[in-house]
């Protein structure tokens, strides 16, 4: 499982680095969004995968026996999620006020932070 | 009494909610952020007062033990960086009260400026690895929105850079720590330099070192290092001046402080690796930064690349990794904190008072504003390290640490981008304030707002006094290396066991 998951986290990264690398903002966002999900499947992976066994304390026991499953790792990924949906949000809204504001999506027609450049 | 470390998160978080619930009444909200401004750096100063007596602050949250929980820790240099955040803000939040124009107030300027301040206060106190990554993320989310705010041309240009680029070091941050909690199964700090300290065998040491550049380059990309350094000339030039003096003065700090905590802390072992890369791309970061002011011609952008050049110094010390060379890192950030947002705050109202921002259109502001012309200077010369100025100890400190370990490239680097640092300002001294005006404008007699002049010359006195005052404050920095030089202190803090 750790293996399937492995090559999964690794085409994610490829994905998005490969994504990252074009030209339309759009995709360059799409590509965020990939490398955010690899980077949470990798915090999930990559702490160690225990299946069937919840970390429960058994009713006749004071301490959690090993193995269990961690549940901190899980609570990361969740924090992660949080954050990464906001960011996403925030992203394409400013994408689009972008698109409107400058007339294209195309990186290379936005080179005008330098002030004078850019009605030319 | 380590309660008071909540306060410099809670107190712009109050501030902030309190601008927010003013949605309506703008003027309300100046006044609420001045004084929310004003109420954090009290807090910081309590702080700092109680830390400064050599004695690290710790308090477990909801009073889970350490390695559990979440813990703040402020050791010295986390209150000197609480500290310079607390004037830094008040100046700016003063500054704003003039600069700042109805629309962007009534849109929630105040209440992002001190959004961000909580998220810069929290990354500096707390000692939890994915904690920092939430403080990161708060203090990143205000800024995005600080950066488009107004919606102007170039910055959107501008913004949609500084947001590509900082998403990627986040994702990469938090990549980063997945690895980290699977290899070490803890998040604190202290409990990580711990269990780092007693790793034996050369395979797990390749894949902590691994690990290691993997947090460089996540940190270097928020730091400004070089070669990560390109969102920051491209987009921090493009909001109002109060906007970029913040930026300036705290967020690549934030990465800074990040990279000498994590490298003096749990990143140890093989520093004859992390440590000498650090140091090449301190050198590299000193250089091209400062060949880049030298080709610009735009006040803020010359600015811009010096702020990339003099990151280099700050990650210099961390390099050589002596206690005087980490002594000497926390002082130069000090100094440049304050010296930078001052040269943005005057940038500002040199482009006002000139109506454009290039150089070649600017001129004879020493004639129309002597007083803003010498307010400059101060700031300028302490940049380019002039003594009895604060730049100049902040670099005598690091080039000492270095000659004293013997690499003389880097002092030599060092000194060579100092002059170079000299010429770019001097440059900007010539074209903006000693030419004559490029044509005969009849604004000869403009005030400048006392709202805005009082705020810079705050912060010259405040260059002038470290200058004055270097014997107190460099042996304050010196505890803070010795503090930073000697994780035990840290972790014996943190989890009351000797390592």
């Amino acid at each position: 499982m750790e293996i399937l998951l492995a090559i999964l986290v690794g085409g994610l990264y490829a994905a998005g680095v490969y994504m990252l690398l074009r030209r339309s903002l759009v995709k360059i966002l799409i590509g965020l969004a990939l490398l955010g999900h690899a980077a949470n499947l990798l915090i999930f992976t990559s702490a160690g995968l225990t299946r069937g066994q919840p970390p429960v304390i058994a009713a006749s026991e004071t301490v959690l026996s090993a193995p269990y499953a961690d549940p901190l790792p899980q609570a990361l990924v969740l924090t992660a999620i949080v954050i990464g949906f906001g960011l996403t949000a925030f992203a394409l809204a400013l994408t689009y006020r972008v698109y409107k504001i400058v007339g294209t999506d195309d990186l290379d027609r936005m080179r005008g932070t330098i002030s004078g450049e850019e009605e030319s | 009494m380590s309660n008071i470390l909540t306060l410099p998160i809670l107190v712009p978080m109050v501030s902030g909610i309190g601008a927010l619930l003013a949605y309506r009444l703008p003027s309300l909200q100046r006044w609420i952020g001045l004084f929310g401004a004003f109420a954090l750096l009290i807090c910081d100063l309590v702080i700092f007062s109680t830390a400064s007596k050599n004695q690290i602050l710790v308090l477990q949250l909801g009073g889970w033990p350490a390695p559990f929980g979440i813990t703040l820790v402020a050791d010295l240099l986390s209150t000197t960086m609480l500290l310079l955040t607390g004037i830094v803000g008040f100046v700016v939040a003063w500054y704003s009260l003039g600069a700042i124009d109805e629309g962007r107030v009534a849109h929630g300027y105040f209440a992002l400026f001190h959004f961000l301040l909580m998220g810069v206060g929290g990354a500096f106190l707390t000692g939890d690895m994915f904690n920092l990554y939430v403080w990161f993320e708060v203090m990143l989310m205000s800024s995005f929105v600080l950066l488009a705010l107004g919606g102007e041309r170039r910055q959107m240009q501008g913004a949609i850079k500084y947001v590509t680029l900082n998403l990627i070091s986040s994702a990469m941050f938090l990549a980063a720590l997945g690895i980290l909690y699977g290899m070490a199964g803890t998040l604190n700090m202290a409990d990580l330099a711990r269990k780092f300290a007693q790793v034996e065998g050369a395979q797990p040491q390749a894949l902590i070192t691994a690990l290691a550049v993997l947090f460089m380059a996540a940190f270097g990309i928020k730091a400004a290092i070089f070669p990560l350094f390109f969102w920051l000339p491209a987009s921090y030039h493009t909001p109002p001046a109060a906007v970029s003096a913040i930026f300036a003065g705290l967020l690549t700090k934030v990465g800074v402080y990040a990279l000498i905590r994590v490298f003096t802390l749990i990143f140890v072992q093989d520093t004859g690796y992390t440590h000498t890369l650090i140091l090449i791309l301190s050198g590299l970061t000193m250089l091209i930064g400062v060949l880049g002011a030298m080709a610009q011609n735009e006040f803020r952008r010359v600015l811009s690349f010096h702020i990339v050049s003099q990151i280099g110094y700050m990650i210099m010390g961390l390099g050589l990794f002596t206690p005087l060379a980490l002594a000497g890192s926390v002082f130069y950030i000090a100094h440049h904190i304050i010296v930078k947002t001052n040269l943005f705050l005057i940038s500002g109202v040199a482009e006002n008072l000139a109506k454009t921002p290039h150089l070649k259109k600017m001129g004879g502001l020493y004639r129309s504003q002597p007083a803003l012309a010498m307010l400059f200077l101060i700031p300028a010369m302490s940049l380019a390290g002039i003594p009895p100025l604060s730049g100049f100890f902040a670099k005598f400190g690091l080039i000492v640490a270095g000659l004293e370990v013997g690499q003389y490239l880097i002092v030599a680097v060092a000194l060579g981008v100092s002059l170079l640092t000299l010429y770019s300002m001097i440059k900007l001294w010539n074209e903006a304030f000693w030419k004559p005006a490029p044509k005969k404008t009849n604004d000869e007699n403009t005030k400048i707002s006392l709202s805005l002049l009082i705020p810079i010359g705050l912060m010259a006195a405040i260059t002038i006094l470290i200058g004055l005052g270097i014997g107190p404050i460099f042996s304050l920095a010196i505890r803070a290396g010795e503090q930073l030089a000697d994780p035990a202190i840290y972790i014996q803090a943190v989890l009351g066991v000797v390592p």
